[in-house]
């Protein structure tokens, strides 16, 4: 900016140039001090031993055409040093789908596609009723969801359709991998979200009984591992049970997961309530909103606004505890995995299987936490004093 | 204190029509004793300053008029309605009452216009169209329509004060409470806020101000009420109340605050 100076005034000057660029940046954030830069150093030195040895087995040395597990291996039947990903190639399907009927896979796609289509128009900017919208596809797609994995045509035991028909039922212990996983996480963030909120306002409710079923609810389900909570689900439940009643082992462990993280996700809530100032109660209060508009319409929206991180944090820790339910013998992603490194034909790629499952939950973990951050930007209103 | 309004006569719209009346009102903080036998009755039109030392009950008193604070004893009638736990009539009276507070309260998550719209809308029902309307009519009023679409966080403290004034009008209510308006602000932003306060005057609010800005006291209040340690020691005319102060306590508080 060049502005006429007044009489007197001194004119701006640029910073010296060792403070600004390259070589700024450099003296900056690497080497402020004798100390940062020897730990400058030391990492340098430790990303020369760990970087170039990963990429020559994961890119330059791996094994990227074949179909066998022959081509992965020497003559002599020991394995070849670079990353053998025809393994995974063979073997993505089981990923995807764990034991899910072979010919039944397109439903699960079909399942897939229609997350990507029925959410879609959501992201219209100016979408009439687009909040009904909203609410309508969240309620509305599990249900279509679960009659594309399950089906819906069922045929007594023996009959020749029973194995044939496009739309027979498939029971929820053949389901499993990645589509396994996805299910089970996004029904627990979807559902332990307004629950959390619940036994947040719950437990800050002025009523004592409210407050005290809140405290106990969020105290017992937190201080229990969730691994307990999937095995007394799946093995204890069915015991206290009178005979005949049993429900389904899939479900039970989707209520544990979304039980156990609403009680992480109310604290989360609980501490984004406490950030809000009192006046801002007193003037929702002044303007003559209820408790319900007052919580709906100014404390809710600026708390979980506090919170997103954390939010997204058990989110994150949510999916990748998923993979518990191996316990309780669900196939998730990790279960296929391992179901795939227990195949006989590709014995000894362990390794590969378990470098794509990491490779994997970084990848879902890692996008929402980009989401996230994307949302705190959008919701930013310059209201923080940073 | 500085006096930041040009003195200029106003005329007075009181009327005869009682809009508040307080009968024997207590209130007790815990075991501490905050308001002692308040009686105070407030005419349509009529313009109220209370004044009184820092811990003399005058916020607790203007905030149990909206209920903000509950009293434990005698009766507040506002508009002819009673307040007493029934919700209904407590919904009733804050529609009626507007409050402007100290550190404004404006909702940071939105916008200076939604700020204003979101009552109408959701507490009166009334259409988006009308509501934005009705508040950028408002905000013409306080003289700040340019900034409608900005949020709260953006603007400073003399113009976030102007919205919050706003944002009370667009309910339409009879009384406006206001709870020491301007004492967060900035001294160069008072005086935007005690005009526009002056201009509401002018149209025959009825108003009931606590503040210190005593300017605004002598120029624009038809009454003004001195409290100290809970009660209310004089009230008078603002000519007399300056000229003549019967107790000691008003003296003293007088003193130290004219002269400092």
């Amino acid at each position: 900016m060049t502005t006429a100076l007044d009489a007197g005034q001194k004119a701006d000057l640029p910073p010296p140039a060792a403070t600004v660029g390259v070589i700024g940046w450099l003296r900056e954030n690497l080497f402020s001090s004798w100390f940062n830069a020897l730990l400058t150093l030391f990492a340098l030195w430790i990303l020369y031993l760990s970087i170039p040895p990963l990429i020559q087995w994961a890119l330059i040395d791996a094994i990227w055409t074949g179909s066998e597990a022959q081509d992965c291996k020497l003559p002599d039947g020991s394995r070849k040093e670079g990353a053998c990903w025809i393994y995974i190639k063979a073997w993505i399907g089981g990923y995807a789908y764990g034991l899910y009927p072979y010919d039944l896979r397109w439903r699960v796609d079909l399942a897939a596609v229609l997350v990507i289509v029925m959410f879609a128009p959501l992201a219209i900017k100016r979408l009439p009723y687009k909040t009904v919208y909203g609410v309508a596809v969240i309620l509305l797609y599990p249900v279509v969801a679960y009659m594309m994995f399950s089906g819906f045509v069922e045929f007594p035991p023996g009959a020749p359709e029973a194995s044939t028909h496009p739309w027979r039922v498939v029971p929820t212990d053949k389901w499993g991998g990645l589509a396994l996983t996805l299910l089970i996480a996004s029904v627990g963030i979807i559902a332990s979200l307004p629950l959390g909120i619940l036994l947040a306002l719950g437990r800050r409710s002025a009523m004592p009984i409210v407050s005290t079923f809140s405290v106990l609810f969020i105290e017992l389900w937190r201080g229990v591992p969730l691994i307990t909570v999937l095995f007394m689900s799946s093995v204890m439940l069915p015991l206290f049970l009178p005979e005949g009643v049993n429900f389904d082992k899939l479900l039970r462990a989707l209520i544990g997961v979304t039980l156990f993280s609403a009680a992480y996700m109310a604290e989360v809530v609980r501490g984004g309530l406490q950030a809000i100032p009192k006046g801002q109660y007193e003037a929702a209060q002044a303007l003559g909103l209820n408790y319900a508009k007052m919580m709906a319409l100014i404390v809710l929206p600026q708390a979980l606004r506090y919170v997103i991180p954390s939010i997204v944090n058990t989110f994150i820790g949510l999916f990748k505890d998923t993979t518990l339910v191996a316990i309780i013998g669900m196939f998730d992603l990790l279960g296929a995995i391992q179901l795939g490194n227990a195949d006989p034909k590709w014995l000894g790629f362990a390794i590969e299987g378990y470098a794509f499952a990491a490779l994997l939950y970084f990848v879902f973990c890692f996008s929402m936490s980009r989401y996230s951050l994307r949302l705190e930007r959008k919701l930013h209103t310059g209201h923080k004093k940073t | 204190m500085t006096a930041a309004v040009a003195p200029r006569p106003l005329k007075s719209a009181k009327s005869d029509e009682v809009a508040i009346q307080i009968v024997g009102m207590h209130k007790w903080f815990g075991e501490f004793h905050v308001l002692k036998d308040i009686n105070l009755t407030v005419y349509k039109g009529e313009r109220i300053v209370v004044c009184g030392p820092s811990g003399s009950g005058k916020s607790t008193m203007i905030r149990c008029i909206n209920r903000l604070e509950e009293h434990q004893k005698g009766s507040i009638v506002v508009d002819g309605v009673e307040l007493t736990n029934n919700v209904k009539n407590i919904d009733a009276i804050r529609r009626e009452v507007g409050m402007v507070f100290q550190h404004f309260n404006l909702f940071p998550h939105l916008t200076v216009l939604e700020n204003c719209t979101l009552a109408p809308i959701w507490v009166k029902k009334m259409p988006k169209k009308d509501a934005e309307e009705v508040a950028m009519q408002y905000l013409n009023r306080v003289r700040i329509p340019e900034q409608a679409l900005k949020y709260p966080g953006q603007l400073s403290g003399g113009q976030q004060q102007r919205v919050a004034i706003a944002r009370s009008l667009c309910m339409n209510p009879k009384i406006m409470l206001f709870d020491e308006p301007t004492s967060a602000l900035d001294p160069e932003m008072i005086k935007e806020v005690l005009d526009t306060m002056v201009n509401l005057a002018e149209e025959g609010m009825t108003m009931l101000v606590v503040t210190h800005e005593m300017g605004f006291a002598r120029t624009v209040a038809n009454r003004i009420i001195f409290m100290d340690r809970g009660e209310i020691v004089e009230q008078n005319e603002p000519e007399e109340f300056f000229k003549n102060p019967k107790s000691d306590r008003t003296r003293l508080f007088l003193s130290q605050i004219l002269h400092h």
